[in-house]
């Protein structure tokens, strides 16, 4: 029984109960707030805390996106672009009037939609693997852009309703912390009670057996990949939303760090493990390990070393992968 | 005459990455401005061939050190880091006054040589690092070599903050590697030539060269059989740093400067896998040769130089170029019509 989410009811001892990644993740989270607040009493503040989750919603949402890929054992490279696509698609709805700024956001999603519906059906139906045939997308994705803004200067300003779920917040508590908890209990739901959840987790482990047990594995993964492709679309619109506008190549920095984030929470990158409190965990290490280098004024050239060593330090604690007998 | 039919069927990729290489090469130098005005001349044509070898031998390196890693089944996504910190290491080590301010001078010719030597050991240093990681740490090739990118990169821009030219840089040997021989031939293209001959093909056809296409085709299969898995995977990687720092070195004749560029990095990175895979080479390792990455480099760097002279509106090059990238990744798909039976989708 190598999958969790099949325990059965009997209690098992602590030892194996507790999902070591998230633990060891969630400590690693402590330690860093601990050395920040060393250096600063202000590290745990709530608002310093409150700004830190709202900068980590926008990662979280496309981490969503990217942990569904992932559980399948596949990866889509083309989200840099697909954020870009919804933040300039609904950007450049705003400008039509008072029915485009109704539509704005859902034509943002729905253009990261699209973007994975082609991305599911490549891996899916022509079994293209997902790390080229999503550059691809990715290369297209960006050359539609280019084309769409390069020749006149196109509407990229976020509409207000943007700005309000992006940008603003109530009683202190931003908007976008809201959205990634709904997204987040979404994702929760569908991976532990739906079956559609449960087929994501058996095509990761293996999908021929899959297959053979019923389940569509090719309309799963499609769902999966168009289920990414929209995540990371209304993360675009979010960001958009944030910023005030729309940018090209605004979607670069949340590749990796996305891809960081899921396996840091404990999930295979070949697929079929993994829990969402795990992606949590690695977002918000994440976004925190890039604040505190930054508020301890530590050099850019510095940031990265840290950065990629603790990387492969955490995955050396519990990413490896069993020995070859 | 079956030998034939063999040789054939395991060089299909790399034939026809060259076949569509000298199609559209063929295009391109009929339609280029130079030629189309004054004729094939020696010099017109030799310009032309030696800018795009200059340009072409950049990812050419680059994709040969992706060769080795996707050959193991793996994927290296810092070898555009190394290709960027060898540009670095290399603006400041090949220059014609190595040691000059530690005291001692070792002039105009062994200053350069050990400075290539040094940049080299960098490289494979790093690709080292990747291989230790990879094969001792148990860590899965993608996301270790994410995370060694960004340190790469942290050393890269500890190095030189800022973009910048070294005035001692061995100029004269930078231009010695981007003549011309003979009106018409690029010494980088000689260059490149000798490299696969001297180091291609005998590691190709040695043992560990074998377990590397074995470890390739099934890991647990070579290990069953006693090959030598750890070594041929490690020093893939190793091979990998070395030639990412190969490109390094030669990007740094072409600009005699150094600089941390974290988007050219990922240029290189991601057009290292379009070329291996037009190049022939299967993602799922055990298939496909460096000399297909190769021309699947030339023949990807074709593509954009062909919008060119074709006088493509500017705004619709990069979507060309992803749907021609686009159809070429989906022409190996082809090979469903084969399928009898749906198991067989699954691999």
């Amino acid at each position: 029984m190598t999958d969790q989410t099949t325990t059965a009811p009997v209690r098992l001892p602590l030892r194996q109960r507790l999902d070591v990644p998230v633990v060891t993740a969630f400590v690693c989270i402590i330690l860093l707030l601990v050395v920040g607040s060393i250096y600063s009493t202000n590290f745990l503040s709530p608002e310093y805390l409150l700004q830190q989750l709202k900068v980590g919603a926008f990662l979280g949402i496309i981490a969503t996106g990217m942990m569904l890929v992932i559980l399948l054992g596949q990866i889509d490279l083309s989200v840099p672009w697909t954020i870009t696509v919804g933040a300039m698609m609904a950007s450049a709805a705003t400008a039509y009037g008072p029915m485009g700024e109704v539509a704005a956001i859902p034509f943002g999603i729905l253009c990261g939609l699209l973007i994975g519906l082609l991305n599911g059906v490549a891996v899916a139906y022509l079994r293209i693997p997902s790390m080229i045939i999503t550059l691809a997308v990715n290369a297209v994705a960006q050359g539609l852009m280019v084309a769409y803004s390069g020749g006149f200067s196109p509407q990229d300003s976020a509409s207000s309703a943007m700005k309000f779920i992006g940008a603003q917040s109530t009683l202190g508590i931003p908007h976008a912390v809201i959205v990634w908890i709904v997204v987040g209990a979404f994702a929760v739901f569908l991976l532990t009670r739906t079956t559609f959840g449960r087929a994501v987790y058996g095509i990761g482990n293996k999908e021929s057996a899959a297959y053979l047990s019923g389940v569509p594995t090719q309309r799963v993964v499609v769902a999966a990949f168009a289920l990414c492709g929209a995540l990371a679309a209304f993360s675009g619109v979010l960001l958009a939303g944030y910023a005030g506008k729309a940018a090209q190549s605004m979607g670069d920095a949340y590749l990796l760090p996305a891809i960081a984030a899921v396996v840091l929470g404990g999930t295979s990158i070949l697929g079929g493990r993994g829990s969402y409190l795990g992606t949590i965990a690695g977002v918000i290490l994440i976004t925190l390990l890039q604040s505190i280098l930054s508020v301890m004024q530590i050099a850019e050239f510095g940031r990265q070393i840290i950065y990629g060593v603790i990387i492969v330090a955490m995955l050396l604690l519990y990413g490896r992968d069993k020995k070859l007998r | 005459m079956s030998e034939w039919r063999y040789w054939f069927n395991s060089q299909r990729g790399t034939l026809l990455a060259l076949a569509i290489f000298l199609l559209m090469f063929a295009i391109y130098i009929a339609n280029h401005p130079a030629i189309a005005n004054n004729g094939y001349t020696v010099q017109g044509v030799g310009n032309v061939l030696q800018t795009a070898a200059n340009k072409g031998i950049l990812l050419a390196l680059i994709a040969i050190a992706q060769t080795f890693v996707v050959l193991t089944a793996g994927i290296d996504l810092s070898v555009g880091m190394i290709f960027v910190l060898c540009n670095v290491v290399a603006s400041f080590v090949v220059v014609t006054n190595l040691g000059a301010p530690l005291g001692f001078n070792l002039g105009p010719v062994a200053g350069p040589a050990v400075g290539i030597v040094i940049v080299l050991l960098v490289g494979i240093a790093c690709g080292a690092l990747n291989g230790a990681i990879v094969i001792f740490g148990r860590l899965q090739p993608i996301v270790a070599t994410i995370a060694t990118s960004a340190v790469f990169f942290g050393i890269a821009l500890w190095m030189r903050p800022q973009p910048g030219a070294t005035p001692e840089f061995a100029k004269a040997l930078g231009k010695a590697m981007l003549t011309k021989y003979w009106g018409v031939l690029p010494a980088s293209m000689v260059f490149l030539v000798i490299v696969i001959v001297l180091l291609w093909i005998p590691y190709r056809r040695s043992v560990l060269g074998r377990a590397t296409y074995a470890v390739g085709s099934s890991e647990a299969a070579a290990y069953m059989s006693g090959m030598p898995i750890r070594s041929a995977k490690f020093l893939a990687y190793v091979w990998s740093g070395f030639f990412s720092g190969l490109g390094g070195l030669y990007i740094t004749f072409v600009t005699s400067s150094g600089q941390a560029d974290q988007a050219a990095a990922g240029t290189y990175t991601l057009n290292s896998i379009a070329a291996v895979v037009l190049g022939g080479v299967s993602l799922f390792g055990g298939r496909g040769s460096a000399v297909g990455a190769v021309f699947g480099a030339f023949a990807f760097l074709t593509i954009k130089d062909l919008m060119f002279v074709l006088n493509v509106d500017p705004l619709y090059q990069p979507l060309l170029q992803g749907i021609v990238l686009l159809i070429a990744v989906s022409i190996g798909s082809a090979r469903l019509f084969q399928v009898r039976n749906r198991l067989e989708l699954f691999g």
